[in-house]
């Protein structure tokens, strides 16, 4: 199997930059950030940089490495499932933005129309 | 008059245990020189004084008593804002998080308490811990105390700060890619970074959670292991925790000895392309190990080269899911969006995110969630992991040649504050050399390994371990200082400029 390689090197060979204004803003939308235009052109720019740089972790041949997502080789760890002390409604609504009746009041989940 | 805020924890325990002061005056001691120079460092973001002086009441009443006592009871400890606090504010440094007020004590907290350690406040931090500067902290960096136009390092600058400025003799940091190390190495002071899994994360406001540990930030190598095994230990709350005993650290520390111990000089990181004074220094370090018995053999770490690309896409990976949760719809900020008649839940989380995020925290939740996109995720994500398991395999070969491995902790001394803000690549540069552990999971630690030629600042020499030899830094670290302050005639921070405080002002 080829390597694949990041985006970034193909994107630098031909002179275009890793990440553009437009994904920044579309990545933030998916991340729940509502950037604005300033924020979007200082945040890009940066951004397209620290890409350009991560992407280098492709220069190193790894097909055959398995990859490593945790320090320690644990599987299925559980505790005694007994009852403890938890929080209270109150202790849990208390740095609620809002409740209401021993809930946390969020704005409307739906679409308006 | 005896002077407890100049004390090492060790010493303050032993006067307290002989009877010749009590925890309500030292720790009064400390919250009064807080009073005086915190204005200067801003290392706290809160004070707790009422707190702290119940807890030291409490032990002092115990102790009278005739009560058995842990070897710290009485001496008071700082605590970075990322650490839960049951009815103290905690912020992690952001806006997002202004005013919280945690109902529940993370395990550390929780031992602590327990050990009858009066704590004294919540430390300034990075904004979540993203950070080598406490620049990003939303509420106002801290200052090096040696030079109050530096940085002190970061994400854990006011737990260093506080320490190196006697406002406090211990603290908490915790460290993700070298949060507890880069603050140490830049303030003149020790931290450790304990094995991953060595002390409980439970109620640590998580960054990254395959890479973060809590850890002791003191003066003093013992004083680092006194802590470390307060804290330390198996806790059913966090599933990554180890179920094993601390490692024998105190007894470690004391014995400083490295006699007949292998010293492995990472190639790749051995201070080459470092500022020259902290080259000339970690130079100087290794010749006092080999003079005290070590012998010191040259390993190479080949991948060690891609860790920092792989951290910087490892740990925005993580922190974008790990922060997903501050939505603005159960605790922390809400904020709606300008202009909006009835603003739907989404349009409330993006308004709250942008108005409390800062700039960092938002460079690395897009960056996250981008290398995490469908896509992307082989290239950068699925990459990234390879290369850590490199790392490890690197780690796991070098250890099989020796028992500890040395690098410089930073490639430089403190630099000025705001000489990095607007350049993050040059910021996550500070991390190059500790970075590596945190990927493996392997402890490390920083001690203060002398005042760097150029600039009369403190450099750091970092000591790592393999995965639970905890011990070993400490036997190395402790046989380190001991070596150090023969040389110096005392500890390093004697050298540090008095800050004026405010004395100077009345």
């Amino acid at each position: 199997m080829a390597v694949l390689r990041p985006v970034w090197t193909a994107n630098r060979l031909r002179g275009m930059s890793a990440l553009s204004r437009d994904e920044v803003a579309h990545v933030a939308m998916l991340a729940r950030i509502q950037l604005s235009d300033d924020e979007l052109d200082r945040l890009a720019g940066q951004l397209d940089q620290i890409v350009g740089f991560v992407a280098t972790v492709g220069e190193i041949a790894a097909d055959d490495i398995p990859p490593m997502s945790h320090p320690l080789p644990l599987e299925n760890v559980t505790r005694t499932d007994e009852v403890r002390p938890s929080l209270t409604p109150q202790q849990a609504l208390a740095a609620a933005p809002r409740a209401e009746a021993d809930r946390f009041a969020v704005p409307r989940i739906l679409d308006e129309e | 008059m005896t002077d407890y805020t100049r004390m090492t924890a060790a010493d303050i325990a032993a006067a307290l245990a002989a009877g010749e002061t009590t925890s309500v005056e030292v720790t009064q001691a400390h919250l009064d020189r807080i009073a005086e120079v915190d204005g200067d460092v801003h290392a706290f973001l809160q004070v707790d004084a009422e707190g702290a002086l119940a807890t030291a009441r409490a032990v002092d009443e115990a102790r009278a008593a005739g009560k058995e006592l842990g070897p710290l009871a009485g001496v008071p400890v700082a605590v970075k804002d990322v650490l839960a606090t049951e009815g103290l504010t905690t912020t992690a440094g952001s806006k997002i998080l202004e005013g919280w007020v945690p109902p529940y004590d993370a395990t550390v907290v929780a031992k602590l308490r327990a050990a009858g350690m009066p704590i004294l406040g919540k430390t300034n931090m990075d904004e979540f811990a993203m950070g080598s500067s406490t620049e990003h902290s939303a509420y106002g960096p801290t200052h090096n105390p040696w030079d109050l136009d530096r940085i002190p390092g970061g994400s854990g600058g006011g737990s260093s700060a506080a320490v190196a400025a006697f406002e406090a003799p211990l603290a908490i940091g915790t460290d993700t890619g070298g949060s507890i190390r880069q603050p140490a190495a830049v303030t003149g002071t020790v931290g450790t970074k304990p094995t991953y899994g060595g002390v409980s994360r439970y109620g640590l406001i998580a960054l990254a959670s395959s890479l973060d540990q809590a850890g002791p930030c003191t003066r003093s190598v013992l004083d680092a292991a006194l802590l470390h095994e307060v804290i330390g230990g198996h806790d059913v709350m966090d599933s990554t925790s180890i179920d094993a005993p601390v490692p024998p650290v105190v007894e470690a520390a004391r014995k400083a000895d490295v006699k007949g111990l292998k010293i492995g000089v990472i190639k790749e990181i051995s201070g080459e392309g470092f500022q020259p004074g902290v080259k000339q220094l970690f130079d100087e370090s290794v010749q006092l190990l080999v003079d005290r018995g070590a012998e010191v053999v040259e390993v190479s770490c080949p991948s060690f080269e891609k860790g920092l690309a792989a951290y910087y896409l490892i740990l925005p990976s993580e922190a974008s899911s790990n922060l997903a949760k501050f939505d603005g719809m159960r605790y922390g900020l809400r904020v709606g969006p300008e202009g909006v008649a009835s603003p739907s839940a989404e349009q409330v989380m993006a308004a709250t995110r942008d108005a409390g995020f800062g700039d960092e925290v938002k460079r690395r939740i897009i960056l996250g969630t981008y290398a995490l996109s469908a896509g992307y995720y082989d290239a950068y994500y699925g990459q990234a992991q390879k290369v850590r398991t490199l790392i490890a395999r690197d780690f796991a070969a070098a250890y099989e040649k020796v028992d500890v491995l040395v690098t410089p902790t930073a490639p430089t001394t403190a630099f000025k504050l705001g000489e990095k803000l607007d350049d993050p690549m040059a910021m996550y540069l500070n991390d190059v050399a500790t970075i590596p552990a945190n990927l493996a999971g392997v402890p490390g630690m920083s001690i203060p390994n002398g005042l760097a030629a150029e600039d009369g600042l403190p450099s750091g020499f970092q000591i790592l371990a393999p995965a639970t030899k905890d011990e070993r830094l400490y036997q190395v670290g402790a046989a380190l200082e001991a070596a150090l302050q023969e040389k110096w005639g005392g500890p390093i921070l004697a050298q540090a400029p008095e800050l004026a405080g405010k004395a100077d002002a009345r």
